[in-house]
């Protein structure tokens, strides 16, 4: 499965399984999974609800801790960090963008954005270099102007470049999206699959998790779920662009 | 911003979203801060008047009572029959080293005249230690000196108060009064001293010679009281020790053999002890109302809080999700809970002091605002937001991120 002459992956999962206790009976959610994914890919993870994509999205997302396998993320195994460990983790290196997009309301757009910055234990910025950064971020998903609007006075689509903006701030290793576009319509969703289409052609590695077909088809790579395991793999060969990338 | 202003921002913000959630939720803790407040304000006050009104009736000073007298078995109330004795102001002013100024005392009430205008006051005989005894100085003239006591000269000093009606703007030294129809000389006017304890007016007096009093006026054999000076406090309990002996030999009193005291001894410091007892009883009031609100108003803020985690668990999933530790989310909740308390205890310090302007007004009771107690309260707003938001905070940080991403 190693390809020596590849670079070094983001993500490394090793047989990984996670095993819930439900009462008397075993649900195995994860059951043995391993896959790598490559610095500047775009991987789409599909599957039926059940399938256990929103265990492998809370493992990756070291929100949750496998019950047994590696999980190797930018060459820090991470599968056996402390809850305190995970959040210096999550904070450092990934960055959340969630359906219902989850602000924090009555607060501006701008402060949504610095949220991680507050948390963040390795960079100390003043407060002058957490403002420019993120400005940055709200202008590289076309909200510059709206800084110091809130969430009740933004459309969904508005809202969910704020998320992303948020989950950009402090330059994560991977970005993790679960189902970015559930609660959008179709033209929005389109836009929002082009911001992270233009992030990925920057570089971001980006991982979508979703069950929609034409959703999925935006990304470079999809992995499909089914019973705890990966079922198939393969890369998008007709792939939709976004007709307001950048 | 750093996370400091931010925490606080965002508990100004949680206080300010439900105005009146916040206020009913604080309304325990301005009601006892209110209480601790107003009661030390109260409480300081009264006892520095308590102080001031003890200590214008003379430093170190005790005074002896004739006691209750039981004849075949009927007690009789203290006074009734004097058993005191002019012996036993000679023995104490020669046998008790302890006790550095004695005077005999007696008490009447009668009629004092200048030319057209008359007074009905009270008569006062003492001797020449009377001044030191009472710490109270002659403000013009002199006062009456030991030969026109032995000699009972009619001579008098009177109280401030006496000498106005009496005399109005006009010298009184060395004028002529009557009393009981008797003519006295004024030698001597008292300083002011102003109202007692008990709200009498102390300068509506006249002081003549114990013997003058005794014999003129009065025609009795009987020692009134007896008033005694030590030089410094620690001597009190000593003097008042020696002078019980001395007394229960002199009148042959067993008191192992069950024999009661026909005498009394008053110290200042027991009627100051007994001021400090009656506003001690009054603290100990004030205070468990406080103690109670407090509790209640703590109580209230654990409530509020856990529905505000409740209320917010999404919010917390997020902020964990981006990397919120369990100890940020902690002292997230924590600060709001001190920050609604403090809050609390700002209106609490306010609603007090006007408590305390309001009793200084009506009352007419002084009322120390001490800076001391508002610290106080201030100390203690913060502590019960500390101790009753620790719970609901420890919940919230405790909360599974993906659980509370999940709650809707």
């Amino acid at each position: 499965m190693a390809d020596p002459t590849a670079p070094e992956p983001v993500i490394r999962l090793q047989d990984l399984t996670r095993v819930y206790q439900m009462g008397d009976t075993e649900v195995r959610a994860l059951d043995g999974v391993s896959i790598d994914v490559s610095p500047g890919e775009f991987l789409a993870v599909m599957g039926p609800s059940g399938s256990g994509k929103s265990t492998f999205m809370n493992i990756v997302g070291c929100l949750d801790r496998p019950t047994s396998g590696t999980y190797v993320l930018e060459g820090i195994d991470v599968s056996t960090l402390d809850r305190n460990e995970r959040a210096e983790i999550r904070n450092d290196k990934i960055g959340f963008v969630f359906q219902s997009f989850n602000l924090l309301a009555r607060t501006s757009a701008l402060e949504n954005v610095e949220l991680p910055l507050l948390y963040s234990r390795k960079h100390r910025l003043t407060d002058a270099e957490q403002l420019v950064k993120a400005r940055g971020c709200l202008g590289k998903v076309g909200l510059a102007e709206r800084w110091d609007h809130t969430p009740a006075q933004l459309s969904g689509g508005q809202q969910q470049r704020v998320a992303v903006a948020r989950a950009l701030v402090n330059d994560p290793a991977i970005m993790l999206a679960d189902e970015p576009t559930g609660n959008l319509d179709s033209k929005t969703s389109d836009e929002i699959m082009g911001i992270f289409q233009s992030l990925n052609e920057e570089g971001k590695t980006v991982v979508l998790i979703t069950h929609e077909h034409d959703i999925a088809e935006y990304a470079r790579r999809v992995v499909a779920f089914r019973d705890g395991r990966i079922v198939a793999d393969e890369v998008v060969s007709n792939r939709r662009s976004a007709k307001g990338a950048r | 911003m750093t996370k400091t202003t931010s925490i606080l921002k965002v508990a100004f913000r949680a206080m300010g979203r439900n105005k009146m959630r916040s206020l009913l939720t604080a309304l325990g803790i301005i009601i006892g801060v209110a209480c601790v407040v107003a009661t030390i304000g109260i409480g300081e006050g009264a006892r520095v008047q308590a102080e001031s009104q003890l200590q214008s009736l003379g430093t170190n000073f005790l005074m002896i009572f004739p006691g209750t007298t039981t004849s075949s078995g009927a007690r009789s109330g203290w006074g009734s029959n004097s058993k005191l004795s002019e012996q036993d102001v000679d023995a104490i002013r020669q046998e008790v080293s302890s006790v550095s100024y004695v005077s005999a005392s007696i008490r009447s009430v009668a009629q004092v005249v200048y030319g057209n205008q008359n007074w009905s006051t009270s008569i006062q005989g003492g001797e020449v230690d009377w001044p030191a005894i009472r710490s109270w100085n002659v403000a013009e003239g002199q006062f009456f000196t030991d030969a026109d006591n032995r000699a009972a000269a009619k001579v008098c000093v009177l109280g401030r108060t006496v000498a106005t009606t009496l005399f109005g703007d006009e010298d009184p030294v060395g004028k002529m009064i009557r009393i009981k129809n008797i003519p006295f000389r004024v030698v001597g006017v008292l300083e002011a001293k102003g109202g007692s304890m008990m709200g009498q007016d102390q300068d509506d007096t006249v002081i003549a010679p114990y013997q003058t009093v005794r014999k003129k006026i009065m025609g009795t054999t009987s020692v009134g009281m007896i008033m005694t000076a030590v030089s410094t406090p620690d001597l009190v309990l000593q003097a008042q020790e020696e002078i019980s002996a001395l007394l229960r030999q002199r009148h042959k009193i067993n008191k192992a053999a069950g024999q009661e005291d026909d005498f009394m001894i008053r110290s200042q410091t027991e009627m100051l002890a007994q001021a400090e007892q009656q506003s001690r009883t009054m603290a100990v009031l004030l205070w468990s109302i406080a103690g109670v609100s407090l509790l209640v108003g703590g109580i209230g803020i654990m409530n509020i809080m856990l529905v505000s985690v409740t209320e917010r668990t999404r919010e917390i999933g997020v902020r964990m999700a981006i990397g919120a530790k369990g100890a940020d989310i902690r002292a997230q909740f924590l600060v709001e809970a001190v920050v609604l308390a403090v809050a609390g205890g700002i209106l609490g310090i306010g609603l007090g002091v006007g408590i305390q302007q309001a009793v200084a007004k009506f009352a007419g009771w002084p009322v120390l605002v001490s800076t001391s107690s508002v610290s106080l309260a201030f100390l203690f707003s913060a502590l019960i937001g500390v101790t009753f938001g620790f719970y609901p905070a420890l919940k919230a940080s405790r909360l599974d991120p993906i659980e509370a991403l999940r709650y809707e």
